[in-house]
């Protein structure tokens, strides 16, 4: 494990052991140095004292060469163990007593160093003139002392220090490992409400503030934090709920949509089956009816004909006067068929959508009606180049019922006059058919295009009541809307879009 | 006036009688021969089962097409294919001017398609045109004698 993997207690508390140690150390060091400089200097000056002392009292023996008595006076440094070896030197520098007295030659200078105490060679070597006072030297003394007080000394303070270094540390050690709790406990107790939060995703816990320090500070962040996290999670899951909300409407309306539109779909599907099939029937019925209904009207007019003919003679008055209403009957049931067929064609037509000339084909049927009826004389206004969009047939079927029925109305009209052209009506474009004919009555307007529905008498106005209303049933193939205005008297107008 | 006879194919005697009387009222007294379904046209044409037909061709054929067994347009279709009335003038005759009835009789060869008028008397003058053309003014194909 890499130091900086290391548990914060473990980290805290080699930190202060770290600290503690290298302070013991130093203090320690220093310590020993002391002692062992310390006591070489008492060793130096212990050695020099002693050295004086026998310089002192050697002078005697010096002066009288006697030896045994100077053995005598060497011996006396029994009393000092560490003092390993002496020796005294003539005025010549010749050896001249020894200790021990077995100590060999070759373990002594031959001639006496100069004179000082000092370490050498592992040793405290000390050289001491031997002289009266005020007069001259008589000789040399040499003293050689161990070193093992020295390092005694040494081993000792070492021991000590080490022993002080090991409580202290150990001391240190038992601190550390209280004391760090003030530091790692809030970061520990922290970072345990931050696990316990990311696994358990409560964000209702809050970490125990331990004090107002740094971490209090920390802690009292983490909780503010955890405030707005939770919050914001509240806000969160109200909102999703919200969403969910919707989406689970929105579902439900797009369901319900979908069913309603399976079963318009359905409805006009069945509508479209029932609209073919009632086309089908629609087509056989006016097939029938163009070849089967007319057959037996013919039969009636060409029979009532053949008594007219035939029969004339016997008939009086009122009976031809009644075989002519049979005939004039059944001739308008033959126009009322046609024109019911007629209707018929125009909702079963196929359409065909190309660009008509509707000024073109209002002036085509215009000439064709003065054509028809040259007596009358009807002014007809055309706005030029109106055109449209639509079946080219379907159209004219519609555009000649207008203009027919426009001049039909205008017949008792002293000054007749017919307009068609085009106007804007709600932004749309409309087409219309004007007259100033025998107009009719807005209360009725609706009823104008109805099949069968006619405003006026038979013999007022001829006509089936048909007209118009292929007119509308044209202009709704094309998509288009038809309406009237008019007033008794005052004409009428016919308006249609496609 | 050309003799050559006349073959009305309709199955209603009321029509047939108006028919005759519009055409004798303007003494176009050609014979008429009335097929009253599709099966007796063909019959007078080619003869019953396979048998021989009528010596003489019609000079023209007044067809309706709403007929019992076999219908005009199938009529028509059967003197169009065989050799010897292909060229035989017909003209239909009939209640409805619906305009696949139409279409249809000219595709199958009809030389001219009439519609009925309900009012006797334009019933009457539209035989008389029908006589005077196709009688008289009309030059027919040569008609092959029967083999």
């Amino acid at each position: 494990m890499s130091l900086r993997d290391w548990p914060i207690k473990q980290k805290l508390t080699a930190m202060l052991l770290l600290i503690s140690g290298l302070v013991l150390l130093l203090t320690s060091a220093a310590f020993v140095t002391y002692q062992v400089v310390a006591f070489r200097q008492t060793t130096l000056k212990n050695l020099a004292t002693l050295g004086r002392v026998i310089a002192a009292n050697s002078t005697a023996s010096l002066a009288f060469a006697n030896q045994a008595d100077a053995r005598e006076i060497l011996s006396a440094l029994k009393a000092e163990p560490h003092v390993v070896a002496a020796a005294l030197y003539d005025k010549d520098g010749r050896l001249f007593s020894r200790y021990p007295a077995d100590l060999p030659r070759d373990s002594l200078s031959a001639a006496p160093a100069r004179d000082g105490y000092r370490f050498e060679q592992g040793h405290v070597i000390g050289v001491e003139a031997v002289a009266e006072v005020g007069s001259t030297r008589l000789g040399t003394l040499y003293l050689r002392s161990d070193m093992k007080a020295v390092s005694r000394t040494l081993w000792l303070s070492a021991g000590i220090a080490a022993g002080v270094m090991a409580i202290s540390l150990l001391a240190a050690y038992l601190l550390a490992a209280v004391l760090q709790g003030w530091i790692s406990q809030p970061i520990l107790t922290l970072a345990e409400t931050a696990t316990a939060i990311s696994t358990r995703q409560d964000y209702s816990v809050r970490a125990p503030k331990l004090g107002e320090d740094e971490l209090g500070t920390l802690t009292d962040a983490f909780n503010q934090m955890l405030d707005r996290i939770g919050d914001q999670n509240r806000a969160l899951k109200a909102s999703e709920e919200e969403l969910r909300r919707y989406a689970g409407e929105l579902e439900q309306r797009v369901a319900e949509r979908t069913h309603e539109l399976e079963e318009r779909n359905e409805a006009l599907r069945r509508n479209a089956a029932e609209l073919a099939a009632s086309n089908t029937e629609l087509d056989a019925f006016a097939y029938s009816v163009s070849h089967d209904l007319r057959a037996p009207l013919r039969s009636i007019d060409g029979f009532s004909q053949v008594l007219l003919e035939d029969y004339a003679a016997r008939l009086d008055e009122a009976g031809r006067d009644s075989l002519q209403r049979v005939r004039a009957a059944t001739q308008r049931m033959g126009t009322l068929i046609d024109d019911l067929l007629k209707l018929a064609r125009v909702t079963r037509a196929e359409m065909r959508t190309e660009a008509v000339d509707l000024s073109g084909m209002a002036q085509d049927i215009a000439a064709e009606l003065q054509r028809t009826t040259p007596a009358r004389q009807v002014e007809f206004a055309i706005a030029p180049g109106l055109g449209a969009r639509g079946d080219p047939r379907l159209l004219r079927v519609a555009l000649d019922n207008l203009l027919r029925n426009s001049w039909k109305y205008t017949a008792k009209q002293a000054q007749p006059r017919i307009e068609f052209a085009s106007i804007q009506v709600n932004g749309t474009r409309a087409f219309m058919v004007r007259d100033n004919g025998a107009g009719f009555d807005m209360k009725y307007a609706d009823k104008l295009f109805g099949v069968f529905q006619r405003l006026h008498s038979a013999s007022e106005f001829e006509g089936t009541g048909v007209g118009l209303a292929t007119v509308r049933r044209i202009i709704t193939r094309h998509g288009g809307r038809t309406w009237a205005e008019g007033a008794v008297g005052q004409g009428a107008t016919f308006y249609f879009t496609l | 006036m050309n003799p050559g006879k006349i073959l009305l194919v309709e199955d209603n005697p009321d029509d047939v009688a108006l028919t005759i009387r519009a055409l004798k009222s303007h003494n176009i007294t050609n014979d008429v021969i009335v097929a009253q379904d599709g099966v007796q046209a063909l019959d007078y044409l080619f003869g019953p089962d396979g048998g021989p037909g009528a010596e003489e061709l019609p000079a023209v054929i007044l067809l309706d097409l709403k007929l019992p067994k076999v219908n005009g347009m199938q009529v028509l279709q059967r003197i169009r294919a065989a050799e010897r009335t292909r060229l035989l003038p017909v003209v239909i005759l009939t209640s409805s001017d619906e305009e696949r009835d139409v279409i249809e009789g000219y595709s199958l060869g009809a030389n001219s398609y009439v519609r009925k008028p309900v009012d006797f008397v334009e019933f009457t003058e539209a035989a008389r045109q029908l006589g005077l053309y196709w009688l008289l003014m009309n030059r027919a194909p040569p008609t092959p004698r029967k083999l």
